[in-house]
């Protein structure tokens, strides 16, 4: 299990343009940071830098004494509104498939939706979900298989008052059983946290 | 394990669906295999020689249709990403998206080989050599076809593109198999050519999820 994120003097450039350089920071078990900065100045890029998705130009992302290879393989969510939900599968089915691709089982997939008051919306097609909807059936991933660190891009923007409220109290759950969050956010999240601001 | 066995499920009843599935590609495969009489003359004689040959070229063009989306829209969902993200090697998630791909269109495209066959004329005694070509068959043209979907990711009229890289990769197994089908035919030893045709799809299962992983990642970054 993660225990630690490290970024060290990071720089990232994507398609020619350098989107910052000297990014460094440090997050324990139980803390989570806000990512914020302007729209372009590269939120989503670290977040996918972070899980391996993109290399960075310059700098180090450690993972503690986890190796980086089993930390993305298996020690990371990484939730974004590119959710990879298929809109002809039924909620059901998609939740059923991801939660077993993510490690997790078919009793921890139905204690999710019922965590996230998804089982009405099982049996509808993933297309009739509103935006709130498909996004707590996302989120479902990260109660289904527990999993050290949680990269979040926007986690709270389709979600109501209350959702917000609710995914609050997750977030908080998560980090006190030593779990760390990454967000990238415009809003503040209704937890404390560190925070970590990308310059435009 | 477990994960895979979902995923192979998975992609199997997404392959069923995609780009029209299997029954698009079998009509498109009966549609060709119509034309040739049409443009070449009914005599039976003519058209009996050329049967094999022509069903096995259709069957190619036809497997062609549905592989444009394999990778794509995966890609641009996010889905790739949590594929990723995911303790299975990629080239492990690759090889069963192309496995997938090979029951839910493959198979049912080689079912339908022998009937086009026949119905341009083949001996029916050939039919079971055509199934089991068009099976193997199938199988080169999925992972092949993996590669150059993978390959052409991100790129616009992707499937044009994954067309052209992969038409050179069929020559192979096109000669193979159809050599396999006309020595059959001539009442020669066919062995041979079933052998090779096999001995590439193996082939491209081992080599093809290699590609398809290493360019799925440089899509990505």
């Amino acid at each position: 299990m993660i225990r630690t994120l490290t970024i060290e003097d990071a720089a990232l450039r994507r398609g020619g343009r350098l989107l910052f350089e000297g990014v460094s920071l440090t997050l324990q078990a139980g803390q989570a940071c806000a990512l914020t900065g302007p729209n372009g100045s590269g939120k989503t890029s670290l977040l996918r830098a972070v899980a391996g998705l993109v290399r960075l130009e310059g700098g180090a992302i450690g993972f503690g004494d986890v190796d980086p290879h089993d930390a993305r393989g298996g020690g990371l969510h990484f939730v974004t509104h590119a959710d990879g939900l298929k809109p002809a599968r039924t909620a059901a089915e998609e939740l059923a498939f991801w939660s077993r691709w993510c490690g997790g089982s078919e009793a921890t997939a139905q204690a999710a939706a019922e965590a996230l008051e998804l089982v009405p919306l099982l049996r509808l097609e993933v297309r009739r979900l509103s935006a709130g909807q498909r996004r707590r059936l996302t989120m479902a991933r990260l109660l289904a298989a527990p999993r050290g660190l949680w990269l979040l891009d926007e986690p709270l923007s389709p979600l109501d008052a209350r959702w917000r409220e609710t995914f609050g109290s997750l977030m908080r759950r998560h980090l006190a059983e030593g779990g760390l969050i990454l967000a990238a956010v415009h809003d503040p999240l209704p937890i404390p946290t560190l925070s970590l601001e990308l310059p435009a | 394990m477990n994960r895979l066995v979902a995923l192979l499920a998975r992609e199997t009843a997404l392959a069923w669906g995609r780009g029209g599935g299997p029954m698009v590609a079998v009509a498109f495969y009966a549609g060709v295999a119509t034309f040739l009489p049409l443009a070449i003359g009914p005599e039976p004689t003519r058209l009996a020689a050329i049967a094999p040959g022509a069903a096995w070229v259709a069957l190619a063009l036809a497997s062609l249709l549905s592989l444009e989306r394999l990778f794509e829209r995966d890609y641009e969902d996010g889905a790739l990403d949590q594929l990723v993200l995911s303790p299975a090697p990629l080239e492990l998630t690759c090889l069963i998206k192309c496995l997938g791909q090979w029951m839910a269109n493959g198979a049912p495209l080689a079912l339908a080989a022998p009937v086009a066959a026949i119905g341009l004329g083949a001996d029916p005694a050939s039919a079971p050599l055509t199934l089991a070509c068009a099976l193997l068959g199938g199988l080169a043209f999925a992972f092949l076809g993996g590669i150059g979907a993978a390959l052409s990711l991100g790129a616009r009229r992707g499937g044009l593109l994954t067309a052209v890289i992969v038409l050179p990769l069929f020559v192979p197994p096109i000669i193979f198999g159809g050599g396999a089908l006309d020595a059959f035919a001539a009442g020669l030893p066919w062995t041979g050519g079933f052998a090779l045709l096999g001995a590439y799809a193996l082939a491209t299962v081992a080599v093809g999820p290699i590609a398809m992983a290493a360019a799925c990642r440089n899509a990505l970054s």
